[in-house]
This record gives structure tokens, C-alpha cells and sequence, in this order.
């Protein structure tokens, strides 16, 4: 048990000392995988853990991003609590949306999410004045601080990255390990058997997808002050593939697999794109080569051979 | 009797033209066992099913301890005290045994899980089995795991769906000493085809045939009816 709270702190420290040592380029190119993995452990609570299939989590990440972005520079709300307002959004919209999609399951839940997804991007095409439409809108730099803490610069901006994946991660793994945690777990396995246990799957699952969109809105507050920009791009489908990506990459169900995805696909796509311009076929045969050889993604595969105690 | 714990009156499912469940009554003694029997088809699985909830009843009612559950749904009939273990093995298989127990023993928020689900697997004995993968035991063990999994819910009415379908006989045997030992804290409703378990367990029987109750009686009077012995039994006149 400690081995498994040993081993993702030792993931953290070893973040931590990179902070330091990283060439620029890598260090914001990590600080970035921080908090997109902090997005990628929200998808996975929702279908690693749960088993819940969304096809929609870009709409909890921008709403996490426009709370933020538009509370700065329309409302000139501050920075700090505009990134609580952004959390608040992105749990706010999934509890919303859940209320409504959770009714459906499988596939059904899928397309559901998607087109609510959809709708929220065309929305924001809507609003154009407002979001700034598809262009959107840049943050002011002398906004994107907190307190003495420039976000923007280098140094500050990666701690804090940090620091927002090391309580996502240590939350995660927690989540896991408690009673909650096997009751969104049982839902996944045997949704029949739960109920005939005393589980209301609708709330288990209501709760799983809120606290999903929480960890997906606090990604997207915290990646409109750390870059500065804000647009509907964010809210299109990719970012909804994206996390499913590097959670399946990673290894569904496991708590450090949705980090791993992340900087594997990120790194994978950078470095392939110095010798080819073909970089989606380079995603593509990964993604390959992952169903075929480790289905279980990378972590669930070492997990099933070497490291059964691995949360 | 002892006092009524469980009730069902007028509870009917029809599946088209089928009357599966036709108006059927039933009174179940608190701590007592209470043997569900009939024919294949008779409408068990269905009653239990309309009994638990998995299934709406079209018309008829049930109260548990004086209170009317007809309305709720399954989930919160089970958090009213109405267990249910499945005819067809329904498990996590690709959860450990004890994560399979813990999961019923935290709807009751022990201080100590742990201890919690360790006692429920130790009254099967499962506990020594606890880090295996539920999956990849036996299938009578996976029965056994079951009826762990209702017994750790404490519940008030324990509905028991063919739990010895598969149990080797010595099985059976120690499973027939558990369900003895639940009285009088659990009232237990047993379907059975094993007619021996029935008989050395039950405080009283009841029989359903074609969907409508034949009977209700101690296990001598269940023998010694006529109309049973035609029905489930079969007439001495059907060997000739």
C-alpha cells in the first residue's frame, strides 16, 4: 500500500527536480502535459474508474477555460478565484450534462455527450462577439497572475502546473482507494449486481462524471492564465478525443496512466514531426500497436505482468 | 407464526399472455425460513424479482416491516433491508474476492472495513481466498461468494435464489448450518429445487404453480397435500 503512495510521490519529486534541470523548450512543453494529464485523470475517473464512454469532456474543459478567460477579462474578476470559478464550471457542466445523458448508457451515452459537446462549440461560434468565436481571445499578461505568482513566466507557471498535478494525482489515487472510489469501480463492472446491493447507479455515476468535468474544468481554468489564450478550438471534438487518447495509451483504471499517456502521445507527435510531416499516421500506428500488443495500455500492461500492487 | 415481516399481497406480472405471477399473497415470519418451491416456470424467480424490485409488479403491493415498499425501486429496497442473491451468479469477476464483500459490507459503514468484510467472507469460508480474483474461482465457490455478498448487507429479509445450484454435497451441507444460523436476526426466503434442503430447513413452505400460490403450510402439511403431491410432487398414480 505505502509502495503505491511511495511510487507517485516519487513521480512528483522527480517533477519536481525537472522544474529545475529542464532546457526551456522541454520545460513548458512538460508544464503543458501537467495539466493536460490533470485533464486526461478527469476522463479517466469518468471512464477508467467508472466506465462511463465520453465522447464530450472538451465541453468541460473549455467551460472550465471560458469561466476563467471570460470572468478575467469581461468581469475582471481575480485571477485566483477565476480559477475557482473555472473548477466550479467545468463540474457544473458535467453535473448538467450527466443529469441528462446518464439516463441513456453505452453507446447511446456516447453520442449524447458528443452532441451536447457539439452544441457547446457552436455555441461559442455563436457568441462570437462575446468568445471571440473561433479566433478567440488572448489573456492580458498582467492578468494571468496570482498574487506575487507571474503564471506566465516560466519558473512560476511550471510549479504551479505542478502543484495542480500533484493534488489532481494524489486525489485520483485517494479516490481510488476509498469506499467511493470501488462503489464508481463496481458500476463499471457490474451495474446489476450493484444495484442489487444497495447502489444507486444514476447517483454513483451523477457524482463520477461532477467530479470527472471538476478535474477536465480545473485543466482548462488553469491552461487559459498559464498560455494565456482562450478559443473555441479548445471546445471542438479533438479535445474530446484527446484525453480518451492518452487514458488509453496510458492504461484505462490506472492513476499515473493518464500522465504517462500524455507525455508519450505529446513527446511521440514532437519528435515524429522532425522527420515527417505525417505525424497522424505516427499517432495512428501507436495507437495500433498499443490495441494489439497492450490493450490494456501501458501502465495496465506492466500492471498484469510485473506489478499487480500498482493503483 | 411469528410476527409478519415481510408482506406481499395481490402481486401480479403478466408478460402478454402470460400470467408469470397471478394475485399471489404471501406473509413471511419474522427469523423465520421460508421455502419457495413449484415446477420449472412456476413464477419463483419472477415473484422474488417483484418482490426485490428488479421487476414492477402491475398490480399488488409489498411491505416490509410495516412499511409500504411497493414504490421503491431496487436499489432502495435493498437500503430497506431486502437482500438478494441471483439464481445466475452475479459477481465482479475481475474484482478481488474481498473488494466483491467490501462492496456490500461499506453500504453499512463499519468503522472497520476491513475487519467488516473479512468477518462477512469468514462466514462462508472465503477469508483465506480474500486477494484472489473472484473470477477465477470455482463456481461454487463463486455461490458461495454470493450469498457472502447478501449476508454482509444484514439485510432483514435475506431472498436466496437457488443457492445450493452447484454446491457439492458437502457444500450443502455447511451451507445448511449458515442459513440456520441467520435466525432469528434474518428472515430468509429460499427457492430451492433440492428438496432434502428444503425439507430440513424450512419453517414453512409455500408452493406456486402456473403463477398463482397451490399452497402454504409447515413441511408436513406440504407433504400430506393432495393438491401439491398433483401439482409438483407427482400423484402415486403417475408411476403406474
Amino acid at each position: 500500500m505505502t509502495r503505491a503512495l511511495g511510487l507517485h510521490l516519487a513521480v512528483i519529486a522527480a517533477l519536481l527536480v525537472a522544474g529545475f534541470v529542464l532546457p526551456a523548450y522541454h520545460h513548458t512543453n512538460v508544464a503543458r502535459i501537467m495539466v493536460m494529464a490533470v485533464f486526461a485523470m478527469g476522463y479517466n475517473i469518468a471512464y477508467g474508474t467508472t466506465g462511463l464512454l465520453s465522447l464530450g469532456h472538451a465541453l468541460f474543459f473549455a467551460a472550465g477555460m471560458y469561466a476563467t478567460g471570460l470572468g478575467i477579462s469581461l468581469l475582471a474578476v481575480p485571477t485566483g478565484p477565476a480559477l475557482a470559478l473555472g473548477v466550479v464550471a467545468g463540474a457544473a457542466m458535467a453535473c448538467a450534462v450527466g443529469l441528462l445523458a446518464l439516463r441513456t448508457g453505452g453507446v447511446s451515452f456516447m453520442i449524447v455527450t458528443l452532441m451536447f459537446a457539439q452544441a457547446g462549440y457552436l455555441t461559442l461560434l455563436y457568441f462570437g462577439p462575446v468568445t471571440g468565436g473561433d479566433e478567440g481571445f488572448v489573456l492580458d499578461r498582467a492578468t494571468r497572475a496570482v498574487g506575487p505568482l507571474d503564471l506566465s513566466a516560466d519558473m512560476p507557471r511550471y510549479f504551479a502546473a505542478l502543484a495542480l498535478f500533484a493534488v489532481a494525482l494524489l486525489g485520483h489515487l485517494a479516490l481510488t482507494r476509498s469506499a467511493f472510489g470501488r462503489s464508481m469501480v463496481a458500476m463499471r463492472e457490474n451495474e446489476e449486481r450493484s444495484r442489487m446491493l444497495g447502489y444507486n447507479p444514476f447517483a454513483v455515476e451523477l457524482a463520477a462524471l461532477t467530479l470527472s468535468g471538476a478535474y477536465a474544468g480545473a485543466a482548462g481554468a488553469a491552461f487559459a492564465v498559464m498560455f494565456g489564450y482562450v478559443g473555441a478550438s479548445f471546445a471542438g471534438v479533438q479535445y474530446s478525443i484527446l484525453p480518451l487518447l492518452y487514458v488509453l495509451v496510458g492504461g484505462a483504471g490506472t492513476i499515473l496512466g493518464p500522465f504517462i499517456g500524455a507525455l508519450v502521445m505529446f513527446y511521440l507527435i514532437d519528435l515524429s514531426s522532425l522527420v515527417t510531416t505525417a505525424t497522424l499516421f505516427v499517432t495512428g500506428a501507436a495507437l495500433l500497436l498499443i490495441v494489439v500488443f497492450a490493450p490494456r495500455g501501458i501502465l495496465g500492461a506492466i500492471r498484469e505482468r510485473w506489478a499487480p500492487w500498482l493503483p | 407464526m411469528a410476527a409478519v415481516i415481510l408482506s406481499a399481497r395481490g402481486l401480479t406480472r403478466h408478460f402478454g399472455g402470460l400470467k408469470a405471477v397471478d394475485e399471489v399473497d404471501l406473509d413471511l415470519g419474522a427469523g423465520d425460513i421460508h421455502a419457495l418451491i413449484g415446477p420449472n416456470g412456476a413464477g419463483k424467480t419472477t415473484f422474488v424479482s417483484l418482490l426485490a424490485g428488479r421487476i414492477q409488479a402491475q398490480a399488488g403491493s409489498v411491505t416490509l416491516a410495516g412499511r409500504d415498499i411497493t414504490r421503491l425501486r431496487a436499489h432502495a429496497r435493498v437500503r430497506a433491508g431486502l437482500a438478494y442473491t441471483f439464481q445466475i451468479t452475479s459477481i465482479y469477476p475481475r474484482l478481488s474476492v474481498f473488494d466483491n464483500a467490501a462492496l456490500a459490507a461499506q453500504r453499512g459503514n463499519p468503522p472497520d472495513l476491513r475487519a467488516a468484510t473479512m468477518a462477512a467472507l469468514s462466514r462462508t469460508g472465503l477469508e483465506s481466498r480474500a486477494q484472489q480474483v473472484a473470477g477465477t474461482l470455482s463456481y461454487g465457490h463463486q455461490r458461495l461468494l454470493e450469498i457472502t455478498m447478501g449476508l454482509a448487507l444484514s439485510p432483514r429479509v435475506l431472498i436466496l435464489d437457488e443457492p445450493t445450484q452447484g454446491l457439492a454435497a458437502s457444500e450443502i451441507e455447511g451451507f445448511k448450518a449458515l442459513v440456520r444460523g441467520l435466525a432469528p436476526a434474518t428472515t430468509v426466503l429460499l427457492i430451492e429445487h433440492n428438496m432434502e434442503v428444503v425439507m430440513d430447513l424450512a419453517d414453512r413452505i409455500t408452493v406456486l404453480n402456473f403463477g398463482r400460490r397451490l399452497a402454504t403450510g409447515t413441511p408436513a402439511e406440504i407433504r400430506a397435500d393432495p393438491a401439491v403431491q398433483a401439482a409438483y410432487l407427482g400423484t402415486p398414480h403417475a408411476a403406474a
